[in-house]
């Protein structure tokens, strides 16, 4: 890889203009989440975060602009493509495969990857989570939320991503959960490098996690900064924190 | 502005939504526990007469005119009878059987107290019943393997009749696998399953009559033409989901037919093509006389003997379904499918291609579809399009939600049951003296079937066979018993 390719950042949306119908979810977007870095999007309900996510992940496609993974223009590919890139996304609810068990739900995180180290990183995952080596055979259906969520990330991560986009991985968890499956996405980034995309409305873990954070509000990023400096802000208090710390 | 993620997932159509919404609503929330209803045996007993006599004032209000009324043609216009004997007589039996039910079928079960359910007991029911299962596979097997000759040597006199009849059964067990891989496994509701039936009876019955060629050439090239004829239904229907699905598998499934019944001139249109060969053991035809196999065999012509080499082809033809359905499963592809039978979104974001992971699924469905319709051609020797209307198609997916999405066992139990139970109504020949000599009971076929469904759902909502075996064991074995399946989701 040259010089220049290592420094740019690993994934870079441009003017990202995204439509449902006539509706523009996003206006003219820009993010750019450097190699081994935490970056972070934070918003109200409806600001167009996960409409960004789902956009990376090209579906549904721009109408302007472009994403570029690795120096590479991915905007126009299919899903299944982008993914097969060295990117996982844990989707938004989960969306776990409710009836395979935690194993073949593993299993399917693995399908995209072309190497043959489903045993290692299998054993990475059960170690990162313990509880999901107790469930292993127990259908996906019937763990608990936060076990979900965990079986999402570990899903995720079968595929041994270099970028892992994660839609609000707190989404209806307890705050004793949350903090665990933070400290996960700490630890990974930490240990292995591991660059995270983090979409999220717990906005006081998220910018305490991240290194880089952006606040979106009405399909439009209004500010950026480091995780503490927007942490720091009256606004971004005042609109995102205040009476929700925990 | 509108939540992105339902907009978003309102963009891959409406019905994935709504699917979704199921999905969830099937996932979360504790089952309705239904609370002991308190208070002594009298106010049972008032509750339960209110609501027999409720019931038999409903049965009066629908029975005015289906049972009190009966219009006969009679000369110069309908005369009009009445019969409120009758109606007097039905609406007893509906209040009566009511209260009888509330008092003893109804109030049990609700003072009984909600059970609870401890996930390890279901566990290790479905431990036994794989272990079971596992025995049983090779006695069934067995069982099949020897069928023929246990019936000319247990029933002589019947023995071509019951194979016969077994031929039939194991056709629509082929067909049930073969429709499991959509359904059971890929979760696509496919409707129009029968099409693939025909597309392979045709192909064979067409190449036949004019190339000449033989079943045993034509059987593989009926299953690819039905296989490319997947493709092609696949391809269009590939956004869709669901009912939508459904809806236009229907379409397909008649679009064919009427195709094969209006192209007169290459199909043979509403008569059919007759004289489709029969099967060759060898370029050996089973017949009397020299270059028969009884004549190679140096045994003596009997025309059973052609009956127990076609129950081999579909026991064969069958078993490779079911292997082949087996091993797919446990290889990449077939685990997709049943991912996407779970959810497409996720299975897009783990970087599946959902295009090719459907209409493989079709494909595959459709190909052994067409094997079984160039079997069925040549065990009938005469087809026409009247074989696949769109009944053949309900039966089948009858069979297999009757089976248990997914389940190969449940698939034979439901076929035996169906096709064989339709084919022992005509020999209960015991209620013509119950009912008169008028009585056939095969006109209430129709009648039982739906009654067996409804019961089957109510019983047991997700089939006979409702558990699923995972396809990938780290240390332990376990099933996942049906308690544990949430009812709403999937299909």
């Amino acid at each position: 890889m040259s010089e220049a390719a290592s420094e740019q950042p690993l994934l870079q949306v441009r003017g990202v203009q995204t439509y449902y119908g006539k509706i523009c979810a996003l206006r003219g977007v820009d993010v750019d989440v450097p190699r081994g870095k935490i970056v972070t999007l934070i918003g109200a309900n409806g600001a167009g975060k996960s409409t960004l996510m789902m956009t990376i992940c090209g579906s549904p496609k721009p109408r302007e602009g472009r994403v570029i993974y690795n120096g590479e223009d991915i905007t126009g590919l299919p899903t299944h493509e982008i993914m097969s890139r060295d990117i996982a996304q844990s989707p938004e609810g989960r969306r776990i495969f409710p009836r395979m068990t935690v194993l073949e739900n593993l299993q399917m995180g693995a399908m995209a990857s072309k190497q043959d180290t489903f045993d290692g990183d299998l054993r990475r995952i059960f170690d990162l989570f313990p509880r999901l080596k107790e469930r292993q055979a127990q259908r996906g259906g019937t763990l608990s939320g936060g076990e979900q969520q965990m079986l999402a990330i570990g899903r995720a991560l079968m595929s041994r991503p270099k970028l892992l986009l994660l839609d609000e991985p707190s989404l209806g968890l307890a705050p004793l959960i949350v903090k665990q499956i933070f400290n996960v996405i700490q630890e990974l980034n930490r240990t292995d490098g591991l660059t995270v995309f983090l979409v999220e409305q717990n906005a006081f873990h998220a910018l305490r996690l991240a290194h880089h954070a952006y606040v979106m509000v009405n399909g439009a990023i209004t500010m950026q900064g480091t995780g503490k400096e927007l942490l720091a802000r009256e606004e971004v208090r005042a609109a995102y924190l205040e009476g929700g710390r925990h | 502005m509108a939540d992105p993620q339902a907009s978003a997932s309102s963009n891959h159509g409406a019905g994935e939504q709504v699917e979704l919404e199921n999905l969830r609503s099937g996932l979360s929330g504790e089952p309705p526990a239904i609370s002991p209803r308190r208070g002594g045996a009298k106010s049972q007993l008032s509750a339960s007469l209110v609501d027999a006599v409720v019931a038999g004032a409903l049965a009066a209000a629908l029975g005015f005119f289906f049972i009190g009324l009966r219009s006969d043609i009679a000369p110069g216009g309908l005369a009009l009878t009445q019969r409120w004997g009758a109606l007097v007589i039905a609406v007893a039996i509906v209040f009566v059987g009511r209260l009888l039910l509330n008092l003893f079928v109804y109030k049990r079960r609700r003072s009984a107290p909600p059970k609870a359910r401890a996930p390890k007991a279901t566990t290790s029911r479905g431990e036994t019943y794989a272990r079971f299962s596992k025995a049983i596979a090779p006695v069934l097997l067995l069982v099949a393997l020897a069928f023929p000759f246990l019936m000319i040597w247990g029933a002589p006199q019947q023995s071509r009749q019951y194979i016969d009849l077994s031929i039939l059964i194991l056709t629509y067990v082929m067909l049930g696998w073969g429709l499991n891989i959509v359904v059971g496994l890929a979760g696509l509701l496919d409707l129009g399953y029968v099409a693939f039936y025909a597309v392979g009876a045709y192909s064979f019955a067409l190449l036949a009559k004019y190339l000449g060629l033989g079943f045993w050439t034509c059987l593989p090239l009926a299953g690819i033409l039905a296989a490319c004829w997947g493709m092609i239904l696949g391809f269009p229907v590939l956004r869709l989901r669901g009912d939508y699905l459904a809806i236009v598998t229907l379409a397909f499934g008649e679009i064919i037919r009427v195709i094969l019944l209006n192209w007169s001139n290459f199909t043979g249109g509403p008569n059919g093509i007759s004289g489709v060969p029969k099967p060759t053991l060898f370029g050996y035809e089973f017949k009397s006389g020299a270059g028969g196999v009884a004549d190679l065999l140096g045994i003596h012509y009997s025309p059973i003997q052609r009956f127990i080499f076609l129950y081999y082809i579909i026991l064969v033809l069958a078993l490779l379904t079911n292997f082949v359905t087996l091993r797919l499963r446990r290889l990449p592809i077939g685990r997709a499918w049943e991912a996407l039978r779970e959810d497409e979104i996720a299975c897009r974001s783990l970087g599946i291609n959902t295009t090719n992971t459907k209409l493989t699924a079709f494909a595959t469905g459709a190909m052994f579809g067409g094997f079984a319709g160039s079997f069925f051609a040549t065990r009938q020797g005469f087809i026409s399009p009247e074989s696949f209307t769109f009944l053949e198609s309900a039966i089948i997916l009858a069979i297999v939600v009757l089976g248990g999405l997914g389940s190969q066992i449940g698939v034979v139990i439901a076929s035996v049951v169906m096709i064989g139970g339709i084919e022992l109504l005509r020999n209960l020949t015991f209620l013509k003296a119950i009912f008169g000599p008028d009585f056939d009971p095969t006109q209430y076929r129709m009648l039982i079937f739906g009654l067996a469904m409804v019961v089957i759902m109510v019983w047991k909502p997700r089939g006979l066979v409702s558990s699923r075996s995972p396809t990938a064991i780290y240390k332990r074995k376990t099933r996942i018993g049906a308690d544990m399946v949430a009812q709403g989701e999937g299909h």
